[in-house]
């Protein structure tokens, strides 16, 4: 790790400012992604903000739906009896994700904000436009099994790790952020995180110093609340694919699906399709997909979990 | 710059120093000072933390950079907590904060102002085991014992998180509580890896604990 000097922010915009004033400057929240980055020298900042005493860990219920804070703990939002019975997709796909021990410390941005588990963004010796812009892409003539299918670039074909994006995904969350001048926005969730295009080290939406303060979302639209994740082992490992579904009862509703692309991936002609069963949902969903030999499995795997939800659903 | 030259520190003096994990050229003190290498950069930054651990207060003033694991064995001597991967993957770093399990790992050790950690030694002492330690022993819920002082630390807290109703991957119905079964609490385990394969000793006896049949 680099030296780095550290302060606890007293609010939100001066949080933010600080991190626009300071280059070389980061929030921390849990730390388990950012510290983990920061041992193996891909992450250095020089001086990291700790978030944790702002008092934005409470859920609370607004416009009809839930505002989530910022700093509310993954077990503590999975836990939430309002998320088990409205909002159980993301209840689930919390509990799928990481292990106990890192959900007690994951916060709700900081799991939005992870970055990717590509093998070779990991690999200092290798190229990584990602890690370091301009230099290549390892993974493009690599091993690419766990990468991404779809809405790729030449410059980077990584996926989104996190479990509970693809949950907020479907559940049309919006992101609330202040930023360095005391400035409000809600970014919808489909436009929080950007696709890889030419600048793969440009993973969000957000601006130099903006500071996410919390995740609303929309009032409960029922439904049958579905997450099935498909790993090499049978827990506390990331998703190869992963389907977040929200099923009515007439077979209509809402499907996205991680593991697959830079963000979690939805297309509205998919969610009309749903009615039409898995095959067609899923062919809407992945039209246009550039497989690679090694990850070419996961174009038919994510019809058949598709397949698998909805007759979850129907059971 | 050969060792004859070195004023005041012994070989044994180095090798201590490096063994308690700092890094050389980032020491700032014993080794760099002592050889006199025109090292420039600053002394790396510093912070006060006071905690708890195990019920006992401590003030510590920490490179930045130093882990809450760090903290616990290499400057409080509190050595039961290991480091397997210090990256977060295998849980023998586990200790209870504040009554939640965490990979110490993780985390900064100035990141925990008041808090209260309790370690694998805050738990039981050898002759006052806590029913827990006590049923590893019975059971032989481990064959190296390096993984041990995590899976305690974490099979402790997965009771307490069932009998909170806190649910898990496996739990059928999430909008009620979670059943004690010995299916959630392998589910909830999976963060603790035992190189020795030690897991269905150690589910027999969470099980034994918990009061169920393995
Ligand atoms: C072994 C292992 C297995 C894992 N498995 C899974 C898995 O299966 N599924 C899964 O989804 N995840 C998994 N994870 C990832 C885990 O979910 C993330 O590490 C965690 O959610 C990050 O949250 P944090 O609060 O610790 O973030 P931090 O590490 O504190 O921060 C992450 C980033 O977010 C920024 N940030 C934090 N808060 C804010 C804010 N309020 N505003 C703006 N920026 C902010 C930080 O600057 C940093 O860049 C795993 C992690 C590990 C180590
Ligand atoms: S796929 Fe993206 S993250 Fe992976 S090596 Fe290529 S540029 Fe880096
Ligand atoms: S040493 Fe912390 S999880 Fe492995
Ligand atoms: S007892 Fe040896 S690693 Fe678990």
């Amino acid at each position: 790790m680099k030296p780095f000097t550290y302060e606890r922010a007293k609010s939100p915009q001066e949080a933010a400012a600080k991190a626009a004033a300071k280059p070389g400057a980061k929030f921390i929240a849990g730390g388990t992604n950012l510290l983990d980055l920061m041992k193996l020298q891909i992450e250095t900042p020089t001086h990291l903000i700790d978030v944790n005493d702002l008092g934005l860990d409470k859920i609370e219920e607004a416009d009809g739906g839930l505002r989530i804070g910022a700093l509310v703990l993954n077990t503590d939002l999975a836990a939430d009896q309002r998320v088990r019975k409205d909002y159980g997709v993301l209840s689930r796909a919390l509990l799928a994700g990481a292990s106990g021990q890192l959900r007690n410390k994951a916060t709700t941005a900081g799991n939005l904000l992870q970055r990717t588990r590509c093998p070779y963004f990991y690999d200092t010796n290798l190229p990584c436009n990602k890690r370091k812009p301009g230099s290549g892409c390892g993974a493009l003539g690599g091993y690419s099994r766990q990468l991404a299918v779809i809405g790729t670039s030449d410059a980077c074909i990584a996926t989104h790790p996190s479990d509970m994006a693809v949950a907020m995904r479907v559940l049309d969350a919006q992101v609330e952020t202040i930023d360095p001048k005391g400035a409000k926005r809600s970014i919808p969730i489909a436009d929080f995180h950007r696709l890889p295009g030419d600048t793969p080290q440009v993973e969000t939406a957000l601006a130099p110093g903006e500071f996410i303060t919390a995740v609303t979302l929309p009032a409960p639209v029922g439904g049958r609340h579905i997450y099935r994740k498909v790993r090499d082992r049978a827990s506390y490992a990331f998703a190869l694919i992963s389907v977040a579904a929200v099923v009515q009862e007439d077979g209509s509703g809402a499907i996205a699906v991680g593991g697959v692309a830079h963000k979690p991936w939805r297309v509205a002609a998919a969610d009309a399709a749903l009615v039409n069963g898995a095959k067609a949902a899923s062919g809407q969903l992945l039209a246009g997909a550039k497989t690679r030999p090694d990850n070419a499995f996961k174009v038919p795997l994510v019809e058949r979990t598709i397949a698998a939800a909805l007759a979850e659903a129907k059971a | 710059m050969n060792h004859s030259s070195l004023p005041h520190a012994s070989r044994r003096d180095v090798l201590k120093t490096s063994a308690a994990g700092a890094a050389i050229a980032s020491s700032g003190g014993a080794i760099g000072a002592a050889t006199a290498a025109p090292l420039a950069e600053a002394a790396p930054p510093r912070a006060k933390v006071s905690f708890k651990v195990n019920g006992k207060g401590q003030n510590l003033e920490l490179d930045t950079r130093t882990t809450l694991l760090d903290a616990l064995r290499e400057h409080l001597h509190l050595t039961g907590s290991k480091k397997g991967c210090d990256h977060g993957q295998c849980g023998a770093c586990t200790v209870i904060v504040n009554g939640r399990r965490i990979n110490s790992c993780l985390s900064l050790a100035v990141m925990h102002e008041g808090d209260e950690v309790t370690t694998i030694e805050g738990l039981g002492s050898p002759d006052n085991l806590h029913p827990m330690q006590a049923a590893f022993v019975k059971h032989d819920g481990y064959q190296c014992g390096y993984c041990t002082p995590g899976q305690i630390c974490s099979a402790v807290s997965v009771l307490e998180e069932i009998h909170a109703g806190v649910p898990s991957h496996v739990t059928q119905d999430i909008a009620a509580g979670p059943p004690i079964t010995v299916e959630e609490m392998r589910e909830r385990m999976s963060g603790n890896i035992c190189r020795c394969g030690a897991y269905s000793n150690i589910a027999e006896a969470m099980a034994e604990v918990a009061g169920i049949k393995a």
